[in-house]
């Protein structure tokens, strides 16, 4: 019986095993060890630091950085405070029947890829694009206006192209919250602002900190969004990995990148784990 | 309008006047008022679904009245948010804070009344002493047993020392040696801490055991408020007699009425003697009889001569203890009849399927017109 145990178990896992180890593991291994090789003097492959040197030497590389988190970090606070509303209106101000529906609603435009939607915004937002030729029209702006191709831009189809992977941890732990609670601490003298930071937040945190590590980390790793309705000026890191594999074809540069953007992400998350007190083992539940 | 015990010095917490409640057509409570004096313990007796629920979150605030007056100590509660009255709820389920300890709980309403620190410590310590968890500040909510968990619901109202408390059914989740426990404990405590309760439940019991008054209330309105003694033994109405205690109900005709002496005729053709007390029947009018299983003596001593007598058989033995039951049908019958049985030996003889006596006196039974045309 306990043999038998035994094989279903390796049966079942042989495939994530093998998943785990020549999609993820392998590939990893190989650009890390590459990270740490570059051409000497001489042309010839050495072990070497200099690829993370010319990170620390080249301003435009941590101040790309620096950028890249900082925003990522922004895109997954508006995140959350444009999520928690609608995922609150969602489980417990709207009737029953239709919270199925409000769901569907959020969920649809994930039915499109990506791409798509980046230039469905684009559309919307370019000079000659839909809001500007009815400002124009409604006489409230003289001329078209250039809304593409800045921070404020990409932060916004950052947080667009986020909202599913935070709405959904919030509507599963919003489910649970008793709405008695929220009755008790009205009964009890307090007024909105204290039930959303005494009750609400709290008992949501499990569901705050898994939306926010997916949310980072999507941000993090985006490509495509920073690229389309970022400027020139708006660079996200991912852009320079991307050139360093492709454009300059410095394999061995872009890796080195890779690594350092893999720290940053688990440094951030971290220490927002510690911040709010939580366990991933708790979170990812 | 049901006015109790007038007496002049107590001053009225609770006033509620012709309160509706209509949820589009449906009328959840019907213009119904009581007055609620200090200090009392105020119970309203219903079964589910009769609109005690929507009254009680009505005086604390969560909904507002289709119509009528809610006043607490005289004021017009009109239009008040539930965080600016002076009453607090417990909740059917509590709704204790599990993100909070004990004392956190307790401290909440305190800390949005902008009570000092230390005031808050103090106060806390007061009032776990008082429901008897003295210690128990720094528990975690999930740590705690059903009945103290009970007790910090009703410590974190109580802090606040509301004018009224509301509470709403907060025995129902208790197991039953517990809950008959908590009665116990709940009466005392608010008889030591002289706030004004109002309870609502559906079981019949712990209004009976905790309340100085009692509201039984059907379909939205009130039937009867009265001490819980009156209730049993005084039932101005057949669903009151029927909800508060156990009752056989049986229905009959009237056949003759001297002074205050009913005859009636069941359909199994047994002829009852009964004391209106003072209710007015229209001669041959239908009759609805309710006798408590108490009040039907098992082979009554013939020398007791004014008793109604009618032979039945019995069909089972419910023992119970000291609340034993015979459950039992008239001859020629298929009705069934619950009859108290003492346990104090004498009737040990009896066997299902005996044939034995019954009798029970006429001022003990409670009549009712009944509907017409009932045979």
């Amino acid at each position: 019986m306990k043999n038998h145990g035994r094989w279903y178990l390796f049966f079942f896992l042989t495939p994530i095993l093998l998943w785990l180890f020549l999609m993820i593991l392998l590939p990893h291994m190989d650009l890390l060890i590459m990270s740490f090789r570059a051409e000497d003097d001489f042309g010839e492959m050495v072990w070497s630091f200099a690829n993370y040197l010319n990170f620390f030497e080249e301003p435009i590389y941590w101040a790309t950085f620096a950028r890249t988190a900082l925003y990522s970090i922004l895109v997954t606070v508006l995140t959350f405070i444009i999520a928690l509303p609608v995922s609150f209106y969602i489980t417990h101000v709207v009737a029953p029947k239709f919270s199925g529906f409000l769901m569907l609603l959020l969920l649809l435009p994930f039915w499109v890829s990506e791409l798509v939607r980046v230039y469905g915004w684009m559309i919307l937002l370019r000079e000659s694009g839909v809001i500007n030729h009815f400002l124009v029209q409604m006489g409230i702006l003289d001329k078209p206006v250039e809304m593409l191709y800045n921070d404020a831009t990409m932060i916004l189809g950052l947080v667009y192209t986020s909202m599913l992977f935070m709405v959904v941890p919030l509507i599963s732990v919003l489910e649970s919250l008793d709405k008695s609670l929220i009755e008790a601490a009205y009964d009890l003298g307090a007024n909105m602002w204290t039930i959303l930071v005494r009750i609400i937040i709290p008992h949501s945190m499990p569901g705050i900190v898994s939306g926010s590590i997916v949310v980072f980390m999507l941000t993090l790793g985006n490509y495509l969004t920073p690229n389309l309705m970022g400027g020139k000026n708006s660079l996200w890191f991912t852009e320079q990995i991307y050139n360093q594999f492709i454009a300059s074809f410095n394999w061995n540069q872009g890796s080195a990148f890779g690594f350092l953007l893999l720290i940053l992400s688990s440094l951030i998350i971290w220490a927002g784990l510690k911040l709010t007190g939580q366990k991933l083992s708790k979170v990812v539940k | 309008m049901f006015t109790l015990s007038p007496d002049k010095n107590m001053q009225t917490d609770l006033s509620v006047q012709n309160v509706t409640k209509k949820f589009e057509e449906f009328t959840a409570v019907d213009s119904v008022s009581f007055d609620v004096e200090q200090g009392r313990f105020f119970s309203i007796l219903g079964p589910s679904g009769c609109g005690k629920t929507t009254l009680l979150r009505m005086i604390a605030g969560f909904t507002e009245p289709t119509d009528g007056i809610i006043s607490i100590r005289g004021e017009n509660m009109a239009g008040v948010v539930p965080n600016k009255r002076p009453v607090n709820l417990i909740f059917q389920h509590l709704a204790l804070f599990p993100m909070m300890n004990v004392a956190e709980n307790i401290a909440f309403g305190l800390q949005r009344q902008k009570v000092g620190r230390a005031d808050i410590q103090k106060k806390t310590e007061t009032i776990l002493e008082r429901v008897g968890l003295p210690g128990f500040a720094h528990k975690k909510i999930d740590q705690l047993s059903g009945g103290q968990k009970q007790r910090v619901a009703i410590a974190r109202c109580l802090v606040l020392e509301p004018t009224v408390l509301l509470l709403d059914e907060p025995l129902g989740a208790l197991d039953l040696k517990l809950r008959d426990q908590m009665k116990v404990e709940l009466k005392k405590l608010q008889a030591k801490v002289g706030t004004t309760f109002v309870y609502i439940t559906h079981d019949q019991s712990e209004a009976l055991v905790m309340s100085d008054y009692v509201a039984v209330m059907n379909k939205g309105r009130f039937e009867q408020v009265d001490t819980p003694q009156n209730l049993y033994s005084n039932p101005s109405t057949p669903f009151t007699a029927q909800f508060v205690g156990d009752n056989n109900a049986w229905s009959g005709r009237l056949t003759g009425l001297s002074g205050n002496m009913a005859t009636v005729v069941t359909p199994e053709g047994n002829s009852f003697t009964i004391n209106t007390h003072g209710k007015t029947f229209a001669p041959d009018a239908g009759v609805d009889l309710f006798l408590r299983p108490e009040a039907m003596l098992i082979q009554p001593d013939p020398s007791m001569d004014q008793l109604n007598r009618f032979e039945v058989v019995v069909k089972a033995i419910l023992f119970d203890g000291a609340n034993s039951r015979l459950l039992a049908t008239p001859l020629n019958s298929e009705k069934e009849l619950i009859i108290g049985l003492p346990q104090n030996r004498q009737f040990d003889h009896i066997r299902p399927s005996d044939r034995i006596e019954i009798g029970w006196h006429g001022d003990s039974g409670i009549c009712f017109p009944g509907k017409e045309g009932r045979s």
